[in-house]
């Protein structure tokens, strides 16, 4: 199968300082890929460079191709607008926006006018909540704010949230380290579940996690791509010494 | 020890000014504060101790500050958002909140002053619609200033949050922030509405005085802080008394209007992301 995102002799820099080299990779579709790798290592610089979350800070340059099946995000034609729309984001902290649950999720479908979804919205935002998992836990208070639910709902809300403006790419920085273990296991569940349907890629420094979730694996070092393949290559037959010291948590 | 003393010391000075201040204007206004100050307008002799009320002034000092806020929000709302969200140089950015501190500083009169020149070289007179755009100008560095310090209080996090969802600049500024600092920046409008109606010098030659009731943008309206001051320098003690009780309802406007515009925006501040 063709991969869903293709990465092309990708080269980001911070200011002066170099935070990733020369990547290429390929990242298939309705696949959990997860990126893993120790802190500073660029694996955030990478997932951001997919939805262009890069360019929100001053002084980043960024050269090579990201190609979403075959159109680079990068071109000068390509607004950045659908590319967040096609690509969606479940931050590390979950961020409800202001205003009630219900809202939360009508949002995204309102401002990108999502037709058959505009037409019986109602509909809409209950199989989102559904399919994150948090209807029951909301269906009586809809029109509360956001902001008091836990902070486990709140991470489903944004799951729901973003699943509504039908991405066909979740990215997920760290998506359950804020979490507590149940929550963060309800996260993990809804992951496995959804790649039915959507391509997922997950950054984590979480090993155990990591081998949970992944049927593609990136390891990088150091803003440098060690190692890419599927899980069971990775986990079970690294071919790099660095990937094996990490994968045995020498550090 | 010495640094416990002056914040104290600072508080009492600050609060008891504060109280003095209250106190004066209480004890000197109420006696002379009757139905018919804020019910009538003055009659012959009114200013040296006539029958009659203030009404023309309470009314001319609403439409005033009412007016020249409304204003003032058009100009400052946008230009708080495009500091924060719109501007791609923070170098531009700081040169545009230098001039708002410069033009915070500059006294009431001057503002009088230019508003004047301006009115004089378009043909208006000393107005209502005059004394709105000035007031607006006194207002306009204020508000911006004080929504500026607002909306950069913005988690970055919701600000993310948003744009991952592919919103526009646009929407993340007039759906998302303005929901998220509404009740704060309630706080800076009111703040600038205090300036506005309880601003005497800039209103002195651009809106004029007179002693009707207004009814039209272009012609001359009353302000309460003209009539404290106009009553205030007559040499008779009920008059002067009277320009106290002005006074003591303006304060009370002004703290009418702080109240229920802090009840309408903790409405809204329960949708607050903290």
């Amino acid at each position: 199968m063709q991969p869903h995102i293709q990465i092309n002799d990708l080269n980001v820099y911070y200011k002066n300082t170099q935070a990733l080299k020369k990547i290429n990779l390929q990242i298939p579709r309705k696949q959990i890929t997860v990126i893993m790798g120790p802190s500073g290592c660029g694996k955030s610089t990478l997932l951001r460079s997919l939805n262009r979350f890069l360019e929100l800070d001053e002084g980043t340059r960024l050269k090579g191709k990201i190609l979403l099946d075959n159109e680079n995000i990068y071109d000068d034609s390509v607004e950045v607008i659908d590319i967040r729309k096609r690509v969606g984001l479940l931050a590390q902290n979950p961020y409800p926006l202001p205003m009630s649950i219900f809202d939360n999720v009508s949002f995204g479908i309102k401002i990108h006018n999502i037709k058959n979804a505009k037409d019986d919205i109602e509909k809409t935002v209950r199989h989102y909540l559904e399919l994150a998992g948090l209807w029951e836990e909301v269906k009586d208070r809809l029109h509360s704010p956001a902001n008091q639910l836990s902070i486990g709902q709140q991470q489903r809300l944004c799951l729901a949230r973003g699943l509504a403006i039908e991405p066909e790419i979740i990215l997920g920085d760290e998506p359950t380290s804020a979490l507590d273990p149940i929550s963060a296991q309800h996260i993990e569940k809804k992951l496995i579940e959804l790649k039915q349907s959507y391509t997922i890629v997950i950054v984590t420094h979480i090993l155990r996690q990591a081998k949970r979730l992944a049927d593609y694996v990136i390891f990088m070092y150091l803003g440098e791509v060690v190692e890419a393949g599927t899980a069971e290559e990775v986990f079970l037959h690294p071919k790099k010494d660095r990937t094996k010291a990490y994968l045995d948590g020498i550090f | 020890m010495i640094i416990k003393i002056l914040m104290v010391g600072s508080f009492a000075i600050v609060f008891g000014s504060l109280s003095l201040i209250v106190w004066t204007v209480f004890s000197k206004g109420l006696p002379a504060l009757s139905l018919d100050m804020i019910t009538k307008i003055p009659e012959g002799g009114f200013y040296m101790g006539g029958e009659g009320g203030i009404l023309n002034a309470i009314l001319g000092s609403f439409l005033l500050a009412i007016g020249g806020t409304f204003l003032a929000i058009l100009f400052s709302l946008p230009t708080a958002l495009f500091l924060e969200v719109f501007s791609k140089s923070s170098a531009w950015c700081s040169y545009v909140r230098l001039s708002l501190d410069i033009l915070w500083g500059i006294p009431s009169i001057v503002y009088g002053a230019f508003g004047f020149i301006i009115m004089l070289s378009v043909g208006l007179r000393a107005s209502l619609l005059g004394g709105i755009i000035t007031l607006a100008l006194l207002e306009i560095p204020i508000m911006t200033r004080a929504m500026d310090e607002i909306i950069r209080q913005t988690p970055k996090n919701l600000t993310q949050a948003a744009l991952a969802l592919g919103v526009t600049k646009f929407e993340l500024a007039y759906q998302i922030i303005i929901r998220q600092t509404f009740p704060a920046l309630i706080t800076a409008i009111l703040l600038a509405f205090g300036r506005g109606i309880g601003d005497a010098a800039s209103v002195l030659f651009t809106a004029g005085y007179t002693d009707r009731i207004p009814n039209s943008l272009f012609r001359p309206v009353a302000s309460l802080p003209l009539a404290i001051f106009f009553q205030l320098s007559v040499p008779f003690p009920e008059v002067q008394q009277r320009a106290y009780a002005s006074a003591l309802i303006l304060t009370i406007i002004v703290l009418l209007v702080s109240v229920v515009s802090r009840l309408v925006a903790s409405r809204m501040n329960r949708f607050t992301i903290k």
